[in-house]
């Protein structure tokens, strides 16, 4: 990252005298791959759904199929009151009609894992939505090496995302805790770097999340197994990582959630900007 | 209004992520397109290419032990076929079986099901994986693949075997109803591909395909095709049925079955 400060002379002399600074943030690699994965991973989400929706269940070791307990299920019913959806999690038993196991679809409810709203296609149609799936996972991936091979080479990782002792200490990590918490985003030179959880939420994302949605999707291929069977053990069994794909995919969107609100709080055309442009104005301490 | 279907699409405009809404309009149009759906299906051969290289060495798939047998294997597909031909051979107990290998090959075979019996056998555990999603683990017992197409001797211009079935899963008693699949040499010859007489120790039962099913044990479940009936060495697959290679290819999926 570069910085360059300089007056704002565009504008009539502010009556403070204020000084815009504006920092050069993202590198075009960083733009590009971020805006490929906005769109790559938002179908993959999609038809990935589509796909779980083909068998709404999920288990642990290494068979699972109708008579198998699933740990996780969509279920619909039909009751007194017509079509009814229930999600089974655990032990637990929770009323979804209209989003999970019984949704509109045409015009009345039709049993379905997920709705036609989140899922590409939008109607039953297993065969399309792995072409898609597998179309987008290529991309994903290439556009994940290009991201991870620049970032290792420039530096990009070591110098912006790697933690530095001083910030682990459990005093600055309940701090950034509880900036996160009261809403408080940093201004003037902390605002130049990423504070700590963003950085460990990065890392994990990046080094963990994402990689691990890559290998679990893998692992479910029987003719890769027959290539990496240490994969099965890695994640206990096919259907352990077909568990975890599905894990992995939420926490996924659980990170895009915090971001995109993140980014709301911080200011959004600052912040949105910067990962067009790549130029981001350094938010300053404000007068009280 | 044309039923909440839209509605929820306007909703989702309206709420800002308007965006979100003509990406999911698109996408379901694109997938609707023939030309887009050739390009992503264009995916499925890099897919296959690359599994194939992967595969050079012919690895086994994983194979399991008794005690980790799926306690009910889940039938899939056609559980009782329904044919008339199919009827006959059951109520005699299959003592009029036949399986017929023709097409490229030098030397056309009939074979009972007894004579494949007598044929060295293989057995393994291993895992099926269906198109679904889920999976189920089971022992199967029967002639490697390979054996009788080296007594049928494949000739020079063969490219791909087909299995007839005799279950007509389309609906109907012809080659747009009835069962089929295929698989080229690559996976034909591998040494898990099985004609499988047994399951778990006992002769194949009616739900999983008696009296024989194939065993491609790298690929889903849709390609391990149940009550085989003719096995036909052909050069090109266009001209068989829907033309790609398989009831479901026929129906959308990828002919190669590996992911």
């Amino acid at each position: 990252m570069t910085t360059e400060t300089f007056p704002d002379t565009a504008a009539p002399a502010p009556p403070s005298k204020r000084v815009r600074e504006v920092m050069y943030r993202h590198t075009v690699v960083v733009r590009v791959t971020h805006w490929i994965n906005v769109v790559v991973i938002s179908l993959l989400l999609m038809s990935g759904l589509q796909i779980f929706n083909a068998h709404p269940m999920l288990y642990w070791g290494s068979y699972g199929a109708d008579h198998d307990p699933a740990w996780l299920e969509t279920v619909a019913r039909n009751g007194p009151h017509g079509l009814r959806g229930v999600l089974h999690i655990g032990g637990l038993t929770i009323p979804t009609t209209g989003v999970l196991g019984a949704s509109p679809m045409g015009g009345r409810l039709v049993v379905r894992g997920f709705p036609a709203w989140a899922t590409l296609p939008s109607w039953q149609d297993l065969a399309t939505g792995r072409r898609w799936h597998f179309f987008l996972a290529w991309i994903f991936v290439a556009n994940g090496f290009a991201y991870l091979a620049v970032g290792l080479i420039n530096g990009h990782f070591r110098r912006d995302l790697a933690p530095r002792a001083e910030e682990m200490t459990p005093r600055r990590l309940i701090g950034s805790i509880l900036d996160h918490l009261r809403l408080e985003h940093p201004t003037g030179e902390a605002a130049k770097r990423y504070n700590i959880l963003q950085k460990l939420a990065y890392i994990g994302v990046v080094f963990g999340v994402l990689p691990g949605v890559v290998l679990t999707g893998l692992t479910m291929s029987p003719g890769f197994d027959a290539f990496a069977p240490w994969l099965l053990d890695l994640f206990g069994g096919r259907q352990s990582a077909r568990s975890i794909h599905f894990i992995c995919a939420n926490l996924i969107v659980l990170f895009v959630i915090v971001h995109v609100v993140e980014v709301l709080l911080a200011g959004v055309v600052n912040e949105i900007g910067s990962m067009i442009t790549g130029r981001y104005v350094v938010p300053q301490a404000r007068r009280r | 209004m044309s039923g909440p279907d839209l509605s929820r699409r306007r909703l989702i405009g309206v709420g800002g992520a308007g965006l979100g809404g003509l990406l999911l309009e698109g996408c379901d149009r694109l997938s609707r397109a023939p030309t887009f759906q050739h390009v992503i299906g264009r995916t499925s051969t890099l897919t296959e290419r690359s599994q194939r290289v992967l595969l050079g060495g012919q690895p086994l798939a994983r194979e399991y032990h008794a005690q980790d047998l799926s306690p009910v294997f889940k039938a899939n597909g056609t559980i009782t076929p329904s044919t008339d031909a199919y009827r006959r051979l059951l109520d005699g107990g299959f003592a009029d079986y036949r399986l017929v290998v023709e097409g490229l090959v030098r030397r056309p075979l009939s074979l009972s099901l007894a004579q494949l019996q007598a044929m060295p056998a293989r057995t393994q555990i291993t895992r099926h994986d269906c198109v679904e999603g889920w999976s189920a683990i089971g022992g199967w017992t029967g002639v490697q693949l390979g054996r009788v197409l080296a007594l049928a001797g494949p000739l020079p211009q063969a490219r791909a075997v087909v299995f007839r079935c005799a279950d007509a899963l389309g609906g109907t008693d012809d080659d747009r109803g009835l069962y089929y699949e295929s698989i080229d040499f690559f996976d034909a010859y591998h040494p898990q591909t099985l004609l499988a007489w047994a399951m778990n120790g006992k002769p194949l039962t009616v739900p999983h395909g008696a009296p024989l099913r194939l065993r491609v044990e790298r690929q889903l479940g849709y390609k391990q095709a149940k009550y085989v009936m003719r096995i036909q060495l052909v050069e090109r697959l266009d001209g068989i049925a829907g033309g790609k290679g398989g009831f479901w290819e026929d129906r959308g999926y990828a002919w190669y079955a590996g992911i």
